[in-house]
């Protein structure tokens, strides 16, 4: 058989020749052994949700061919499209819960080793929610606003409270639709409810309901899991770190976390830095400790403490196969049971964290936010006694390794352009409208066994930064583009456009904004809100030169997060294509009659390079739109110059 | 023929998820992906179909029987017994589309497509490297292309577990 291709990144590819050699099965393996991929799941017209099925649709049948009850191909892509994003903000919410109940143990002192740290967001939001802000303590403060948020996940009443931060086009927009979110869970439990056997049956109206439930996280969730972890933790600021398999050090004790929380790993980062925990380690043997991450708990402790990242998504199982991994912490999310086997090989002490997350066969560790430090500690000796297991002679670690600066927020980046004395988003409104940027693309998302690893992400990100555009990132996309060397400032010059490169050289800031984790996604809607505010680009967000793309989708969150961002008036190019290909209303709504609806509709393009020329294209219908300057440079010119 | 090389079904390994009928449309449309076959302006037909009785499956397609009735029934001369390797072959170019193959195939595996006005059979994916689609595409291999002793021997290895050959 051909050798496959699986990564666009070298690092990738040597520590999975190196996994080969050793017999050890990855997910390429597994995934291999899955082929074909049933056609009726892939286009979703496989029903599984009553007992009487499951039913499946002939996509190539002349008849209208019906499930047992009688709903037809778009009905059952649109029940099961519409409980993946349910699924999808159930865990982004879960996740903001969770930062709630740890906002109020900490003030409340039952959990005393967190504490609140950015007090300035912690009043702007208090002022912002109407909260009493004058002449109270701010573990008073926190509490309140703890409760408050609280609400939003099952309030009877009333809506989602940042919906109101939304300008006031895409909230008129919702109204008219019907989509202003209430509170969090009631929106999945309504996903689910209307998608039961025998419910809710219209596609169109299942895919309103999706869309609501959509931006009860992005707008719910996710923003109240970014702003809470600003408030516990402390906002980002741009910050030096390195990314790749090769932090991994040969002579020291390697602890690895993964999953998305932030709730352990960052009191991990604060023991890691401990005499008492070195000290330990290196009566052990070891030369010290590296605390690096997979994934979103990587991209957390990297924005607010600048420890490295091992690797994104689809290196979890790498990282453990150069043997250098002594243990790995995992919480929530991304990750896969199928560590557990490749751990079987080596000395590797992988731990699961969090109630909500076991996998057989597994060690599990009571993580108590009541003595967080101590669980942390707990942890970091444990894996230093793993260290003394370690068998050298298998370990290979890939040199490759990569410099970044990462740590950018909506608060900060612009703080940046605006200069000394006050954050403006004024220079980045007015590099738009003068043609030195194109625009602002978000590129997010996942990595996809069925997509070659980090290849989509860099091709278009490339084609992006060549046209003026500059290119704001979360999650593992953030990290594909951290691997190839876009997040270093210098890579302005080495290739982006002419204008966005005098942008970046005046204000010292990469071509790529590395904006955090997959909740942080939050952040992108509030940098939008703010370009509308400062004037001149949109009256709303569906009328900015702005676009988003995730280009290797995976996980149900990333169909959330797409949904949100379109129903939030952002055009959103996705690949894979979600599971609706087989019903022709649901993707004739998606892709094209949303825009009626929302101002955006959704692109559904493989080729990475053909979708960043459809962003730009779109971005140019945008600029035409607001008659703003035409572009200052030619990009084909300035690069041949 | 003992030495044809045919689709083999194993009826007792089938579980009718019809995986094989929608592999053969994609390996009969144009753009070849599944994502473009269904949108496909006239729809691509499979030439293979799970026909259930009871509690038994089995998918059906052209058995390249040793005397087809078929070819005996073709008035065009369109359809031949290939006299290298026994398949049943159907030349498009020749077939009028007066459907008597239809009438006259004892297991349907002919239908008429009215698109074109000729008749459809499995061409057991000629010209296709991996060999014929549903046979690649069958997630509990319960087809087998090869000679009658190939699938005998597949048989053998899977051991005596009541699976009976459905095959001409």
């Amino acid at each position: 058989m051909a050798k496959r291709t699986i990564s666009a990144d070298p690092a990738t590819t040597k520590a999975y020749e190196h996994a080969r050699t050793q017999d050890i099965t990855t997910i390429w393996e597994r995934h291999e052994a899955m082929q074909p991929i049933c056609a009726f799941g892939d286009l979703g017209l496989c029903c599984t949700i009553c007992y009487m099925g499951p039913c499946r649709i002939d996509p190539f049948s002349k008849e209208d061919i019906r499930g047992a009850c009688g709903a037809g191909r778009d009905t059952i892509s649109a029940r099961n499209y519409t409980r993946a994003v349910a699924a999808g903000t159930a865990a982004h919410s879960d996740h903001a819960r969770g930062i709630c109940h740890t906002l109020l143990e900490a003030a409340s002192g039952s959990a005393p080793d967190y504490k609140v740290i950015d007090i300035e967001k912690l009043k702007t939001i208090g002022a912002e929610l109407g909260l009493k802000t004058e002449d109270v303590s701010y573990a008073d403060l926190a509490l309140q606003l703890g409760k408050r948020l609280l609400e939003n996940f099952g309030k009877s009443e009333g809506t989602v409270d940042f919906v109101k931060r939304a300008p006031k086009g895409q909230q008129d927009k919702w109204e008219a639709a019907g989509v202003i979110p209430r509170a969090v869970d009631r929106e999945v439990v309504e996903c689910m409810h209307r998608t039961h056997e025998g419910v809710d049956a219209d596609p169109k109206s299942l895919i309103l309901q999706a869309i609501r439930c959509a931006l009860a996280d992005g707008w719910g969730g996710s923003m109240m899991a970014t702003e809470l972890q600003d408030i516990l933790f402390g906002s980002p600021k741009p910050i030096r770190s390195k990314v790749n398999l090769g932090v991994l050090k040969e002579g020291c004790v390697n602890v690895v976390v993964h999953g998305h929380e932030p709730v352990l790993s960052e009191m991990l980062a604060i023991a890691a830095r401990e005499k008492e925990i070195i000290d330990y380690a290196k009566s052990k043997g070891a030369e010290g400790l590296t605390l690096s991450g997979i994934c979103c708990t990587a991209n957390e402790i990297l924005m607010r403490q600048g420890y490295p990242v091992a690797g994104n998504f689809l290196q979890q199982e790498l990282a453990i196969s150069t043997g250098a991994v002594d243990a790995m912490i995992v919480d929530v999310q991304c990750v896969m049971p199928g560590l557990a086997q490749i751990a079987e090989h080596f000395h590797t002490h992988l731990v699961t964290t969090s109630d909500k997350a076991r996998i057989p066969g597994v060690n599990h560790f009571d993580f108590h936010e009541e003595k967080a430090l101590d669980c942390a500690r707990e942890l970091l000796k444990d894996a230093a006694d793993s260290f003394a297991k370690r068998d050298k002679s298998l370990v290979d670690i890939p040199q490759e390794s990569m410099d970044l600066v990462a740590g950018f927020t909506a608060e900060n980046t612009f703080h940046h352009l605006g200069g000394t004395f006050r954050g403006t988003y004024r220079p980045l409104n007015d590099a738009i409208m003068s043609g030195r940027l194109r625009g602002v693309v978000g590129v997010v998302g996942c990595n996809n066994v069925k997509i070659n690893h980090d290849h989509n992400h860099k091709v278009m990100v490339e084609e992006l930064l060549k046209n003026d555009v500059l290119v704001v990132q979360t999650g593992c996309s953030a990290l594909a583009c951290a691997k190839a060397g876009w997040l270093r400032p210098e890579a302005a010059s080495e290739m982006a456009g002419k204008g966005l490169q005098e942008i970046c050289e005046a204000v010292g800031i990469p071509p790529v904004l590395h904006m955090g984790s997959c909740v942080d996604n939050s952040r992108i809607l509030i940098a939008c809100c703010e370009m509308v505010k400062e004037g001149g680009i949109g009256e709303d967000i569906s009328q900015l030169p702005v676009a988003a793309a995730a280009p290797e989708a995976m996980s149900e969150k990333a169909v959330a997060i797409g949904l949100y961002a379109v129903g939030s008036g952002i055009t959103t190019f996705y690949t894979p294509a979600p599971r609706v290909l087989g019903a022709p209303a649901v993707l004739d709504y998606l892709t094209n009659s949303m825009e009626q609806d929302f101002g955006a509709h959704w692109v559904f393009e493989d080729n990475p390079l053909t979708a960043a020329r459809g962003i730009i294209e779109h971005l140019d219908k945008k600029r035409a739109a607001l008659k703003l300057d035409p572009m200052m440079y030619n990009p084909d010119v300035a690069r041949s110059a | 023929m003992n030495d044809t090389k045919k689709i083999f079904a194993i009826s007792g390994l089938c579980t009718g998820c019809r995986t094989c009928e929608v592999a053969c449309a994609v390996a009969h449309s144009k753009s070849n992906t599944i994502w473009g076959a269904i949108t496909e302006l006239p729809a691509p037909r499979y030439r293979i179909e799970i026909q259930t009785v009871g509690e038994v499956k089995l998918p059906l397609n052209c058995r390249q029987c040793d005397e087809p009735d078929c070819l005996f029934a073709c008035k065009a001369g369109a359809v031949s017994k290939d006299p290298e390797d026994g398949q049943v072959k159907l030349n498009l170019d020749k077939c009028v589309g007066c459907w008597m193959c239809v009438m006259v195939c004892p297991f349907g595996a002919v239908t008429p497509d009215e698109g074109s006005s000729k008749a459809l059979k499995c061409d057991l994916c000629e010209g296709r490297s991996e060999g014929p689609a549903c046979v690649s595409s069958c997630p509990t291999h319960a087809l087998i292309y090869g000679t009658i002793d190939n699938a005998r021997a597949y048989l053998k290895n899977l051991g005596n577990k009541g699976i009976v050959i459905k095959s001409a």
